[in-house]
């Protein structure tokens, strides 16, 4: 049963290029990809490069006889700075976690009511997709002024909160429990079970791949962000600013400069590797109908 | 219940909160901060856009003088607007058909090599916060690495000033805007990609379709028209916010305000000056054109796809 099938997919292949276009193709993926690596590859690189080789001239690309010495440097310019190093670090990784966290917790809450329950407020969801349009670099400054209003400027909240409700999330939420079966809901309903059991019990475990792709979102949007004016005391700034700091502090600073780039380089990477899988599998449900 | 039990039709706000009052409750948190980080910021912007506020004193109410001295007297403002509007049409297009069409060749690919290059191409808007080493790459002295392979290929003879130049500032900002603009959308358009039925291939096959770039255009296309346009909010958002790169690389302001943005002049005017109303009537504005832009997308995609 099965040889026959296959023998006749293979006689219906689909529509082929030209020998010459596949090659083309190939050109064009490797000379972009080699555009979008090469300047992050240039980063890990110079970071090993001591301090005559930064300065050569003609300047080269791959480094001759690598040294740590920009790292340790890194660490030594971080051991006198005014605040501990591992402060920063606690910052950023509080910050991005709690943040993290706690968007993904309102946006699926929220999002499993609107995908499932006809309620009086469905319509707000729209508000939500159309507010896709405007994230935080847009907002910042009246979001600014409302935070000093409400006093969250130089605290922690003032990184956090606005975070938490990212529209982008509850949109891909929203998106990927509209597939779930209303079956499974129901069924659990009439065991007796809460709404927020189910939500917790049923759906949650459910939609594994959307938190995922929120938690790679959310926290790629805190690790990267750099929010001037929203936090002034030195010890609730973030692992970026002080690494911006020591990069400004010195010229001759590029290789540590370097070095500081993959710190803040490599998180995000390992998280997306992770998660890539359940990422691809949710932004299948990205579309926007009109 | 769900959707199919719960009666259809107007029941009162009071009543639907008494009844459903825990469903209420879990969407409270997501949208009472939703209102604050996102509604009332727009609604505070335009009322604030109608006064003179510089955070300290209360704000006196100037009518439309922010917004008439921005268009009349603000030659600034009209350079960024000028700015902005090409990054809007020239990298927001290209970044958009790049994610479009990088997406489809890695599509083609066999699955671990498609896993590394989505990693490859995905990976400078991950780490986005690292354009500050493309101001080593553009440095204008000789230990620049482009002035030195240029120089060392006889391109040019003096290094050039990539950062302070105002010829060459916005197109610098440009490349790296590109350079890490295959973000959201990129993955949104591969997973579109692999989501689509092969068998309609073969259908379409039978039908009469010669080669892949028909099949792009006859089946692929349409059937990513959801995507197109999440697609194209993703990179409206991304070209009209366009500031941090442009102000890590070249400055604020850059020589002679030549890569100067919308929202860099919000910047200038609120974080720095503290003329809050002149800041926020500058941010009505970049969200009126935004909304502009997304009603045109939506106007050129049901062209597209109606055919």
């Amino acid at each position: 049963m099965i040889l026959p099938s296959l023998k006749i997919k293979k006689k219906n292949r689909r529509g082929s290029r030209s020998l010459a276009g596949t090659v083309g193709i190939f050109l064009f993926l490797a000379l972009l990809g080699a555009f979008m690596v090469l300047p992050l590859l240039y980063a890990v690189i110079s970071s090993l490069k001591p301090i005559d080789e930064l300065y050569a001239y003609p300047p080269r690309f791959f480094v001759r006889r690598p040294t740590t010495e920009n790292i340790e440097m890194l660490f030594s310019l971080a051991a006198n700075l005014w605040v501990p190093f591992s402060r920063y670090v606690f910052n950023s990784v509080f910050v991005s976690g709690v943040a993290t966290v706690g968007h993904i917790i309102l946006a699926s809450m929220c999002a499993f009511v609107f995908s499932k329950f006809n309620i009086r407020i469905n319509w707000m969801f729209k508000l939500v997709v159309t507010a896709l349009l405007f994230n935080g670099v847009v907002l910042s400054l009246p979001q600014y002024v409302i935070m000093a209003k409400l006093g969250l400027l130089n605290t922690y909240w003032g990184y956090i909160l606005p975070v938490l409700p990212m529209s982008l999330g509850l949109f891909l939420m929203k998106q990927f429990m509209d597939q779930l079966p209303s079956a499974l809901i129901e069924s659990a309903g009439i065991d007796g079970a809460s709404y927020f059991r189910i939500f917790t019990t049923i759906v949650m475990p459910t939609v594994k791949p959307a938190w995922m792709t929120l938690l790679v979102f959310a926290f790629q949007n805190v690790w990267n962000s750099n929010p001037g004016g929203i936090v002034f005391d030195e010890q609730l700034k973030l692992l970026q600013s002080a690494i911006s700091e020591i990069v400004a502090a010195g010229i001759a600073r590029v290789g540590v400069s370097m070095a500081g780039s993959l710190f803040i380089m490599i998180p995000p990477i390992i998280i997306f590797v992770v998660s890539q899988n359940s990422v691809i599998e949710t932004m299948a449900h990205s579309g926007l109908k009109d | 219940m769900s959707k199919e039990y719960t009666k259809k039709g107007k029941i009162p706000y009071h009543k639907d909160i008494a009844k459903n009052w825990q469903l209420y409750l879990m969407t409270a948190p997501y949208l009472l901060g939703f209102f604050i980080f996102t509604i009332l910021p727009i609604v505070s912007a335009v009322v604030l856009s109608f006064f003179y506020y510089n955070m300290l004193e209360t704000p006196t109410f100037i009518g439309f003088n922010n917004y008439f001295n921005l268009i009349v007297a603000d030659t600034v403002f009209l350079k960024s607007i000028k700015n902005t509007l090409i990054f809007a049409v020239i990298t927001g297009p290209l970044s958009y058909f790049l994610c479009l069409i990088i997406a489809w060749f890695i599509n083609e690919l066999p699955r671990y090599l498609r896993v590394l290059m989505t990693l490859v191409f995905y990976a400078p808007s991950l780490s986005s916060s690292v354009y500050f080493i493309w101001q080593y790459l553009f440095s204008g002295d000789s230990y620049g690495f482009i002035n030195g392979i240029l120089t060392k290929m006889g391109v040019i003879y003096e290094p050039i000033q990539w950062l302070s130049d105002e010829e060459y500032t916005l197109a610098v900002v440009m490349i790296v805007q590109v350079w890490m603009s295959l973000g959201t959308s990129f993955l949104s358009f591969i997973a579109g990609f692999q989501g689509i039925d092969k068998s309609l291939y073969e259908a379409g096959d039978v039908d009469g379709i010669k080669n892949r770039y028909q099949e792009f255009f006859y089946i692929t296309f349409p059937l990513l028209k959801p995507q197109l346009l999440f697609s194209a909010v993703m990179q409206i958002v991304s070209s009209f916010s366009v500031s941090a790169v442009s102000q890590s690389l070249c400055g604020l302001p850059s020589t002679n305000y030549s890569a100067h943005t919308i929202v860099l002049h919000i910047t200038d005017y609120g974080n720095i000056r503290y003329e809050m109303g002149y800041a926020c009537a500058i941010s009505v504005i970049l969200f009126l054109i935004m909304l502009g832009a997304r009603k045109l997308i939506d106007i050129l995609l049901s062209y597209v796809s109606d055919t």
